[in-house]
C-alpha cells in the first residue's frame, strides 16, 4: 500500500453533503474486472453532459464546464473538500480507486462513510475529518482563489499558504498504517497461530458453522 | 458491571487477538460473493500466491450483472449480451472453478440475489460473523448476525486470512413500540427511522432493532428493516432470536440438524441484549402513528407520509439541509407544495435485495390483484430462483401477469440497473429498492423508495398512490 506522510495540493472545493459511491463512480463502470481505468470516469454524471458508457474518452464526451473539478483553477487539484457524510451508500471500492487514479490524495470533510473510510485506508487515500466551521473556512478560502494546503499526518495538521493552520485528529491505527504504507494483510498474517487457534476452539464450540450440505 | 448488548456478545465470540497496529481481528463465518466486488481480490490473492484459509466459509452467486429477461436468461452465462458484463460473470465462475468455491451459477435454482439466498439456503446462521462486498450485507443481521459490507480489499483479507480488520463499533438501539396499522410495512418503518435520524445518524454504529413492531414482523420484515441500516449510515443492524427466527431456520440446507441444532438453539437463544446492557445512543419511534413512507428526494432521509406535501427549503433552518433539499428537487423535478400521492409515474419496481422476497411478493400480488397497470412499465423481480418458484407454485405469477406487470428472471436488476433494466433520462419510478441516488436507476432516472404494497398500488394508479386506499 502507497504510504501518506505530507502532501502538498491544490484543494478542489465540492460543495455538497452526502456525496454517495454511485456519484463517485457510477455503476455501468463496476463492470470492469480490474483496479484500474476509472479515474476519467469519476464523477460521471456531474463532469459530464453525456451518459458515461464504457470504452469513451475524455475527448469523446461533453464536458460540463459548471461543475468545479472542470474549472481552470482547479486542475491538478489533489485535494478535494466536500460536505458531510462522504463516500454514503455502496461499498463499492472503486470510488477509492476512481478517486486516487484522477489524481487525489487526500479528502477532507466534516464526516465520511463507515465503509468508504476503510476502503480509503486500504489504499492510502487520507480521510481529514474536520468540524464543521474548519470546513466551512476551507469553502471560503477556495473560493476566493485557488487554496493549496499542505497536509502533515503525523503532525495531524493542515496548512494553508495565508489562512493559518488546522489541527484533525486520526486514530493511531490508520494514522500508522498509512504513515507506513503497511499491507493489511501481511499484517494480519503475522498473527496466523492466533487464528489457527481460535478457530480451533471456534469448531469445537460451534462445530455447525463448519458443516455444508454435500451437494453441490 | 453492566451488562452486554448483542453486538457486544457476537464480537466477544469472535474476537481473535489485537494486531500489532492496534486493530482488532474478528474471525469470519461465512462469507458471499457475487460477480463484481470479487474479481480484484482473487486477482490479488493470485499475484500473493495465496489460497483462501477456509473454502468451505465461501459461499458465491452472479446477480448484480443477471439479465432478467426470460429469452436472455435461458442461454445462461453465454447468453449475456452485454459483453462486459458476460466477462465478470465468466470471471466469477473461472475463480469458484479455480478456488473450489461453492457457487449458485445463473440458471441454478437457488441462484439470487446474494442476500436473499444466504437466508435462503440457512448458509446465514444467528451469532454467526458475515461479510460480503456489498453493503447491503447488513440484511444478514436479522438473525442475529454480525453481518456487514466491506470493500473489495477486505473481500481480498478475508480469502486469504478468514478475519476481518476492524475497530469495535458503538452501540445504537432503536426501539419500534407499537403494532404496524394496516398497510404499514417493515418498509416504511426502516424509512421512517431514516426519516428521523438521518443517512449519517448511525455512522460509527451497529443499530439494534427491538420493540414490538419488530418483534411482530417476519423474517423477510426483519430482514428488510436491516437491509437499510446502511441507509442510515450503520455498518450492520441487528435483531434478537426469537421463536421466529428458529421457525424459519428449521430444515434449511445449511441450518444444521438432529442434536446439532439443539446445540445451536442453546447458543443461538442467548443472542439478546442483556436486561442492563448499555447503549451509546437509543432512539424512539412509536409505530402506530405511521403511515406509509415515500421519499421525495435524492436520499433515502428526504422522505415523508403518502399523505403529506413536498416540503419547502426555504421552510429548512439548516442552510446545509437546505441546500440538500433544493438540489434533490431540482433534480426529482419536484416543486414544493406539491402532494406526493398523485405523482405520475413511468415505471414501476418491485424487486431487490430489500424486498424481492416471498412476503414481499404476496404483498404486492394482494394489491395488484385489484387492478391494471397504468404506467409504461412495471417489474417484479424475484430475489431468487426459489423465490420465483415458491411465487408461481401460489399463482402470484399469474396475478401480475393478469395485472400488466412483468415477472421478471431473478437478480439485482432496476435496485442499480447494471444490466438492461433502467431508467431513461427524466422518468420517475416507484421502486422497492434502497437508495434513491442521482441516477441510481439509470442515468437521469427518479427514484421514489416504497413498500411493494405502495409500489404496486402506484403501478395500477399510474402515480403514486396509498395502498390503503386500494385496499378499499
Amino acid at each position: 500500500m502507497r504510504a501518506f506522510t505530507t502532501h502538498r495540493g491544490v484543494v478542489a472545493p465540492l460543495d455538497r453533503a452526502n456525496v454517495d459511491t454511485d456519484q463517485i463512480i457510477p455503476k455501468q463502470f463496476l463492470k470492469s474486472i480490474r483496479k484500474t481505468g476509472f479515474g476519467d470516469n469519476l464523477f460521471d454524471a456531474w463532469r459530464y453532459l453525456d451518459e458515461g458508457v464504457i470504452g469513451k474518452t475524455p475527448n469523446e464526451r461533453l464536458i460540463n464546464r459548471e461543475f468545479v473539478l472542470n474549472a481552470p483553477e482547479y486542475q491538478g487539484a489533489t485535494v478535494l473538500l466536500a460536505r458531510d457524510n462522504f463516500g454514503c451508500g455502496s461499498s463499492r471500492e472503486h470510488a477509492v480507486w476512481a478517486l486516487l487514479e484522477y489524481g487525489f490524495r487526500c479528502v477532507i470533510a466534516p464526516s465520511f462513510a463507515d465503509i468508504f473510510a476503510t476502503n480509503s485506508v486500504n489504499n492510502g487515500l487520507l480521510l481529514v475529518t474536520l468540524p464543521d466551521a474548519a470546513v466551512d473556512e476551507l469553502f471560503g478560502a477556495a473560493a476566493r482563489g485557488a487554496l493549496t494546503v499542505e497536509v502533515d499526518l503525523a503532525a495531524g495538521r493542515i496548512v494553508t499558504a495565508k489562512d493559518g493552520a488546522f489541527g484533525f485528529e486520526t486514530d493511531s491505527e490508520t494514522r500508522r498504517r498509512l504513515l507506513r504504507g503497511l499491507d493489511d494483510i501481511g499484517l494480519t498474517l503475522d498473527c496466523v497461530e492466533a487464528i489457527r487457534d481460535f478457530e480451533r476452539a471456534h469448531r469445537a464450540r460451534q462445530p455447525w458453522i463448519f458443516t455444508a450440505p454435500e451437494t453441490t | 458491571m453492566s451488562g452486554r448488548t448483542l453486538y457486544d456478545k457476537i464480537w466477544d465470540a469472535h474476537h481473535v487477538t489485537d494486531r500489532s497496529d492496534g486493530m482488532s481481528l474478528l474471525y469470519v463465518d461465512r462469507h458471499l460473493l457475487h460477480e463484481v466486488t470479487s474479481p480484484q481480490a482473487f486477482e490479488g490473492l493470485r499475484l500473493a500466491g495465496r489460497r483462501p484459509w477456509r473454502v468451505d466459509a465461501n459461499l458465491a452467486t452472479p446477480d448484480h450483472n443477471v439479465p432478467t429477461v426470460m429469452s436472455e436468461r435461458q442461454a445462461g452465462v453465454a447468453g449475456i449480451a452485454d459483453e462486459v458484463a458476460r466477462i465478470q460473470v465468466e470471471t466469477l465462475d473461472a475463480n469458484c472453478r479455480d478456488f473450489g468455491i461453492r457457487e449458485f451459477g445463473i440458471n441454478d435454482v437457488r441462484q439470487g440475489i446474494v442476500h436473499v439466498i444466504g437466508p435462503e439456503q440457512g448458509a446465514t446462521l444467528p451469532g454467526m460473523t458475515i461479510v460480503c462486498g456489498d453493503s447491503h450485507t447488513s440484511t444478514h443481521g436479522a438473525f442475529a448476525a454480525l453481518a456487514q459490507g466491506i470493500g473489495t480489499s477486505e473481500v481480498e483479507h478475508v480469502l486469504a486470512t478468514q478475519c476481518l480488520a476492524q475497530r469495535r463499533s458503538r452501540n445504537l438501539r432503536v426501539a419500534v413500540a407499537g403494532a404496524l396499522p394496516v398497510g404499514v410495512h417493515a418498509k416504511d418503518v426502516i424509512l421512517a427511522v431514516i426519516g428521523a435520524i438521518g443517512t449519517a445518524g448511525a455512522t460509527g454504529h451497529v443499530i439494534e432493532f427491538c420493540g414490538a413492531a419488530i418483534e411482530g414482523l417476519s423474517m423477510e420484515g426483519r430482514m428488510t428493516v436491516c437491509n437499510m441500516s446502511v441507509e442510515a449510515g450503520g455498518r450492520a443492524g441487528l435483531v434478537a432470536v426469537d421463536d421466529t427466527t428458529l421457525e424459519y431456520l428449521d430444515g434449511r440446507p445449511f441450518a444444521p440438524r438432529g442434536a446439532a441444532w439443539d446445540d445451536a438453539v442453546a447458543w443461538w437463544r442467548t443472542l439478546r441484549s442483556d436486561v442492563d446492557a448499555a447503549f451509546d445512543r437509543t432512539v424512539e419511534i412509536d409505530a402506530a402513528g405511521l403511515e406509509p413512507q415515500v421519499t421525495w428526494g435524492t436520499s433515502p432521509e428526504l422522505v415523508g407520509g403518502i399523505g403529506d406535501v413536498v416540503p419547502s427549503p426555504s421552510d429548512m433552518d439548516d442552510p446545509v439541509r437546505a441546500e440538500v433539499a433544493a438540489r434533490a428537487l431540482e433534480y426529482m423535478d419536484l416543486a414544493p407544495g406539491t402532494p406526493l400521492a398523485g405523482i405520475p409515474l413511468d415505471k414501476v419496481f418491485i424487486g431487490s435485495c430489500t424486498n424481492a422476497r416471498i412476503e414481499d411478493l404476496r404483498a404486492a400480488a394482494e394489491v395488484a390483484r385489484r387492478g391494471r397497470v397504468r404506467v409504461a412499465e412495471a417489474l417484479v423481480v424475484p430475489g431468487s430462483g426459489l423465490v420465483k418458484r415458491q411465487a408461481e407454485d401460489e399463482g402470484l405469477h399469474e396475478i401480475f401477469l393478469e395485472a400488466g406487470f412483468e415477472w421478471r428472471a431473478p437478480g439485482c436488476s432496476m435496485c442499480l440497473a447494471m444490466n438492461a433494466d433502467r431508467l431513461l433520462p427524466g422518468e420517475r419510478c416507484a421502486s422497492t429498492s434502497n437508495r434513491n441516488f442521482e441516477g441510481r436507476q439509470g442515468h437521469g432516472g427518479r427514484t421514489h423508495l416504497v413498500s411493494p404494497a405502495t409500489a404496486a398500488a402506484s403501478a395500477i394508479a399510474g402515480h403514486l398512490a396509498d395502498p390503503r386506499e386500494a385496499m378499499g
